[in-house]
């Protein structure tokens, strides 16, 4: 009875374990194993092969470029959306001001917006103005979602600042800006850091608004790219090769969660956001 | 200069305060302005004019048309409300209301599974072990795969004579349209979402305090007592932050039923999958009528779910930030002494 009851916690943790990854073990086995070993459903492969990984870069797929193009969305949308957002955290944060709680209620509202209400018009104007197929009409509409992610984040960062350092600077004959620009920002680096990869993780994984916007393959992203990898023969679908570039494009990620791990839970309580 | 300055400095502040303190107000107002302003301005061109304009266009149909003198004009005309009734009539309305069942079906299903499966892995968490870190980093590998990538994986898994049939010893069709595709949906997406309400609901966890639970069961109170007289009433506004959060995802979901199982398969289509499928069929009337249909009922189910259950978003978040920073001053002071 009570070996049993010691033992019930590490059941409990090899459970939450086994279910968070035996699907994404399920994934990156069936891209090791051999094209022709592909529906063998054994839970390690007999054979490994790199075959699927060197299929991901064959000539058809473009899963380069398409991996540059996620680099390039993602990392303009955070980079816009970090220099946007940090001055408005910050007065969110710091100073007071009628209308602050409805001006926050509102960013965090726009969350509400679903993003196909966003998409249909945006699609509409940017086929006029030409700009399918470009850089711009995937960044633009995800700050519609990350602009509102991070300033959420950030403020909750903020918050925890301690303020009566700012004030002393101030006492000590600093600006506003100066106390803001040599206390505020090195102190508040951590928060931005955890919200920039929570707002790039966001923006790599966006898919509506990258496949609606283009049409060429050249300029898809490399989450519309798989879901687009066709077969040798076109009518299957090639799941190793897929599974395959799902590791390349996930691994990265996963790396980067693991390595920033309590920033990444930190911010992701403290915002209560996707 | 300095000199002569600093004595005036140092008494003027009985006098000037209240002059000062206003113009300090004016002068915050106007830096929060200043500051506030690039973000409101992007999200009134990036959400705000896309709303407006898909509702107006949501009253307009393109193509070609007759005039008063039966001449064809081409381009956009205005409908009124005929793109909204056209989704409430025939058989469009079917698809109209199989979609909006599916929405309904796949909100209530995956979140209720997910907060289940939330917190009782939080609370499998929140046993103090030295696995924790492991666990914890663990839970976070779904969350970081992108949903895209999430439903080729479980399509594959899915497949025909793929791993669920061997686990399950069965022949079930899951990618195949039918009641198995609703399915294999739901827990894709219970897979990848329940470990992050379970971070959200462990992190409540570790902010109550242990010597509740000490004097609940000095006083005799069982684990389920203080499960659900302690633990889940502490817990419950993060919580149903969480949950709100996920409802409102879940309403306009379509990465992931679109990669596993399809686009324009009825037992999965989901509003923003059929409002997508008028737009990318350069019906954007149409499309726009979806979108907005789709709004409401977000903004339906947003409102009554804080009107109901009080969810107190903006509250609890800056109790949480309090909380954590007195802690943190807490901590700081007993290393100090």
């Amino acid at each position: 009875m009570t070996r049993t009851k010691r033992l019930l916690p590490y059941l409990g943790f090899a459970a939450v374990t086994v279910y968070c990854l035996a699907p994404f073990y399920w994934m990156a086995i069936s891209a090791f194993r051999r094209p022709q070993d592909q529906f063998d459903n054994s839970i390690v492969p007999a054979r490994w092969s790199l075959e699927n990984f060197s299929a991901v870069f064959s000539g058809g797929n473009g899963f380069g470029r398409a991996l540059l193009n996620s680099l390039i969305v993602a990392g303009g949308t955070t980079a816009l959306t970090l220099l946007i957002g940090t001055f408005t955290a910050y007065a969110l944060a710091r100073l007071d001001f009628r209308g602050k709680n409805a001006v926050l209620g509102l960013i965090i509202a726009t969350t509400m917006f679903p993003g196909i209400s966003q998409l249909v018009p945006l699609l509409k104007l940017f086929t006029d103005i030409g700009w399918i197929n470009t850089y711009q009409a995937m960044v633009l509409p995800s700050l519609g979602f990350a602009l509102p992610l991070s300033v959420w984040l950030l403020t909750a960062f903020f918050r925890q600042l301690p303020f009566e350092l700012e004030q002393a600077a101030m006492v000590d004959g600093c600006t506003r800006g100066q106390a803001f620009r040599k206390i505020i920002v090195p102190l508040a680096a951590p928060g931005v850091f955890t919200t920039a990869i929570l707002t790039f993780i966001a923006a790599w994984n966006e898919f509506l608004i990258a496949l609606s916007m283009v049409n060429k393959k050249e300029m898809q992203t490399a989450t519309v790219a798989i879901s687009k990898f066709t077969g040798v023969s076109g009518f299957d679908q090639p799941f190793g090769t897929q599974m395959a570039a799902g590791v390349i494009v996930t691994v990265p990620l996963i790396v980067v969660v693991l390595v920033f791990q309590r920033r990444i839970v930190a911010g992701l309580t403290a915002g209560g956001v996707k | 200069m300095t000199a002569i300055e600093t004595p005036s400095a140092a008494g003027a502040p009985a006098a000037d305060a209240p002059r000062r303190r206003g113009r300090d107000a004016q002068g915050t107002r106007r830096l929060a302005a200043l500051l506030l302003s690039p973000t409101l301005l992007v999200l009134a061109l990036v959400i705000g004019y896309p709303v407006l304009a898909g509702f107006r266009e949501s009253l307009y149909a393109r193509g070609e048309g007759l005039d008063a003198q039966g001449f064809v004009v081409e381009g956009d005309r205005f409908v009124g409300l005929d793109n909204y009734t056209a989704i409430f009539r025939g058989d469009r309305a079917d698809a109209f209301w199989n979609a909006f069942s599916n929405t309904t079906f796949f909100t209530l299903t995956t979140v209720v599974l997910e907060t289940l499966i939330g917190v009782a892995m939080a609370l499998i968490m929140h046993q103090a072990f030295r696995g924790r870190a492991i666990v914890r980093a663990g839970i976070l590998v779904p969350w970081a795969i992108p949903t895209a990538i999430s439903g080729l994986l479980w399509r594959w898994i899915f497949q025909a004579d793929g791993a669920a049939n061997a686990v399950l010893r069965q022949q079930i069709l899951w990618t195949a349209d039918g009641f198995p595709a609703k399915m294999a949906v739901v827990v894709a997406e219970v897979w990848k979402t329940s470990p992050f309400i379970g971070l959200l609901v462990l992190a409540g966890l570790q902010m109550i305090p242990r010597d509740v639970y000490e004097a609940a069961r000095v006083d005799g109170a069982g684990p389920v007592q203080q499960f659900f007289r302690i633990t889940l009433p502490l817990v419950k506004p993060a919580l149903l932050v969480a949950v709100l959060f996920r409802m409102l995802d879940v309403l306009r979901m379509f990465d992931l039923p679109a990669v596993l199982i399809g686009v324009n398969q009825k037992s999965v289509e989901t509003l923003t999958m059929i409002a997508w499928f008028e737009a990318s069929n350069l019906r954007y009337g149409s499309a726009a009528a979806y979108a907005t249909v789709l709004f409401l009922y977000i903004a339906l189910i947003a409102y009554l779910f804080v009107k109901l259950l009080g969810a107190d978003i903006i509250g609890e978040a800056r109790r949480r930030s309090s909380r954590q920073s007195s802690r943190r001053s807490r901590r700081a002071r007993k290393k100090a002494a």
